[in-house]
């Protein structure tokens, strides 16, 4: 029972990492038809400005507020950098798909490049506050506090999402988008503003990941996010891409499905496992579980 | 997308009407022959480039480092039968090349087969995996392709890092046991041999690829590419043809890895990763994708370019750069990178395109000088 209890909990949180990558990924994909490479990049920006401003931004460290304001810097350079690679790459190639995903690509070989430039290939040790080190008892199971932390904030993410989707103007242009642009476009809507839009929640949404994760895995290194992004791709294909309620079901399968295949199982076999589950619903319902219609 | 205009062809002109073309103009058909037979005696040369190579040509380095070079050439070729000629983005390609790499050499290593029983079970190995797999993944198209085919290729990744079995060799790869093969293949002084069948393999891709696109199938695969909806209305299976061309790529990309493995001599986990199909991905674009040459020659190029750049990057000059310049310009992917996001924008034919994008240029330049 406790070891159920702990492959539960672990899975939900390596599941909440997946869902704070890949619900950007799925709006921006639903949107705005990019299939989003550098989306890792982001991951990896957040991660690294956490870790930077830790050590070097006055008032922030790594226990307490100080923690809690280098997050906030990380996810603010994550969403400024989505913003950017939005506004000066994809947009100049607006509905020209494959030249996009191109441009993503070689953002991703270049962008890493830099981040191992940067600060070198190696793995750097993450400043974490103290007590997400530690464990929590729940139904008899010890439960890292990291795992936790991830858990709560991909609820927190998938709420405000859903809000923020179901409740205001842009929410709606953006459903509205998803399901149908050019007639959105028709009505004299601008769509851009939402692409934008959706790539500064993508980014942020990767970057607090990308920090968040560095506090579950202890290290940050430059190629966390490409990995990840793998994960992701096949979260958001499973979910059905532009569906933010999806995403958060397949999430949920894919990290379950891992975490206990991997211990009942050898090691390895999880990850398998979970690329059959992805050619079982591609054979099955090739839209994916939610098709491509954003829930709020 | 579908919404594109298609161009009408331009009417062709009678034989009679088009002028005589002079000198080397009738030439121009062998041209392929004669690069073929240039790069066959290469090796025979010992003339030293300075900062090109760091030998003399025919020196084992420089040779090792040309038949890699090639060995690209002849992968991105085939890459390009599905990227450029048929439309189809597939993003695990790699996992064919590491399917050649790895069977031949745990064929040869770990069962003691002779060489060319290895490499013919490899290849045909090979090519029913992609059979196989591209029937599941080609059920999706588009964008979903490129996902499922990447998420195949992970698990080939995953297999051979987490080394079932105990076959791989895990994170440190898997020296080649070069005990049973032909002495001609083995050892330093031996690299010409290699180097002839790194340019034999591209010769053979070419020319299957060529012969491919133009027969009556690929035909229907450029068909494909440009309007997928409209071989399907002319009642041909637009399934089966693309399942025919991503086997035959597979296979081809299985052939690379055989010839790949005898040059390096073994296997890393390193040519599983996701980051060589992008890699491919981007040297088609950068050569010129669905264009004879334009794939070889961004495959050879960047294969080059990613060796030296390496080098390039310790030199004094960059050294000497302050830090913000010098240490990217030491990662080679963060040069590649940028010349391929810019590549993109500003020459979306990629080199292959550079004759008829300058060709304006130089007629204008001589009509100027005598006016």
């Amino acid at each position: 029972m406790n070891t159920i209890v702990l492959l539960t909990l672990t899975g939900l949180g390596l599941a909440a990492l997946y869902f704070l990558v890949a619900s950007g990924l799925s709006l921006v994909f639903g949107l705005a038809d990019v299939l989003n490479f550098a989306h890792g990049l982001f991951l990896g920006v957040g991660a690294y400005g956490t870790w930077w401003a830790a050590g070097n931004l006055p008032g922030a460290g790594g226990e307490g507020l100080g923690f809690v304001l280098a997050v906030a810097f990380g996810v603010a350079a994550g969403t400024v950098v989505a913003v950017l690679v939005e506004l000066v790459l994809i947009r100049p190639l607006y509905s020209r798909t494959i030249e996009q995903v191109l441009v993503t690509v070689g953002l991703s070989l270049a962008g890493v490049a830099l981040l191992q430039a940067t600060w070198g290939a190696d793995a750097r040790p993450f400043p974490r506050p103290a007590w997400t080190r530690q464990v929590t008892g729940i139904l008899g199971a010890q439960v890292p506090n990291g795992g936790l932390l991830l858990i709560v904030a991909a609820a927190v993410v998938l709420g405000a999402l859903l809000a923020f989707l179901r409740w205001t103007r842009y929410g709606l242009i953006i459903r509205a988008g998803v399901e149908n642009r050019e007639m959105v476009t028709a009505l004299g809507i601008d769509v851009r503003k939402a692409f934008t839009l959706v790539f500064a929640i993508g980014g942020a949404a990767a970057a607090l990941a990308g920090a968040l994760g560095g506090v579950y895995f202890g290290t940050v290194s430059p190629g966390q996010g490409g990995s990840l992004l793998i994960f992701a791709f096949i979260v958001v294909v499973i979910g059905g891409m532009g569906s933010v309620v999806g995403s958060a079901y397949a999430a949920v399968a894919v990290g379950l499905l891992q975490q206990f295949v991997n211990y009942y199982g050898a090691s390895g076999v999880g990850d398998l496992c979970v690329v059959a589950l992805l050619a079982v619903v591609l054979l099955l319902r090739p839209q994916g579980i939610a098709g491509k219609v954003a829930h709020a | 997308m579908t919404d594109s205009m298609v161009e009408a062809p331009p009417a062709r002109v009678p034989d009679e009407l088009t002028p005589h073309r002079r000198g080397w103009h009738g030439l121009r058909p062998y041209l392929p022959l004669v690069a073929l037979a240039v790069a066959a005696v290469l090796p025979y040369s010992t003339l030293e480039l300075p900062g090109i190579f760091e030998g003399p040509l025919n020196s084992p380095g420089t040779l090792q480092l040309l038949a890699v070079c090639l060995v690209f050439g002849g992968l991105a070729a085939g890459y390009d039968l599905l990227f450029g000629r048929t439309g189809m983005l597939s993003f695990g390609h790699a996992l064919y090349f590491a399917a050649g790499v790895y069977g031949t050499d745990i064929l040869v290593t770990r069962a003691g087969l002779p060489l060319w029983q290895a490499a013919l079970l490899t290849i045909v190995g090979g090519t029913i995996l992609a059979g196989l797999l591209g029937a599941v993944a080609l059920r999706t198209a588009g964008i979903a392709f490129a996902m499922v085919t990447l998420a195949f290729a992970q698990v080939g990744a995953i297999l051979v890092a987490r080394d079932f079995g105990g076959l791989t060799g895990g994170e440190e790869g898997l020296p080649l046991d070069v005990s049973g093969l032909p002495a001609g293949l083995v050892g330093v002084a031996n690299t010409v041999n290699l180097y002839w069948l790194a340019l034999a393999y591209l010769a053979l891709v070419v020319f299957v690829v060529h012969r491919v696109s133009g027969s009556p199938t690929g035909r229907v695969l450029a068909g494909l590419r440009d309007d997928e909806r409209r071989i399907g209305v002319l009642g041909l299976d637009p399934y089966r043809f693309k399942l025919v061309a991503f086997t035959l790529a597979g296979g081809l990309a299985a052939g690379g890895g055989v010839v790949y493995c005898l040059i390096v001599g073994g296997a890393s986990p390193h040519i599983t990763s996701s980051e060589l199909t992008l890699s491919l991905l981007v040297m088609v674009v950068l050569g010129g994708p669905g264009t004879r040459w334009g794939p070889v020659l961004g495959g050879v190029g960047y294969m080059y370019l990613d060796h030296r750049l390496t080098a390039f990057g310790s030199s004094d000059a960059v050294e000497s750069l302050p830090a913000f310049l010098s240490r990217p310009l030491s990662q080679p992917l963060f040069v590649l990178g940028t010349v391929f996001i810019l590549a993109v924008y500003f020459f979306p034919g990629g080199l292959a395109s550079l004759r008829t994008r300058l060709g304006p240029l130089a007629r204008h330049l001589p009509a100027r000088r005598s006016p």
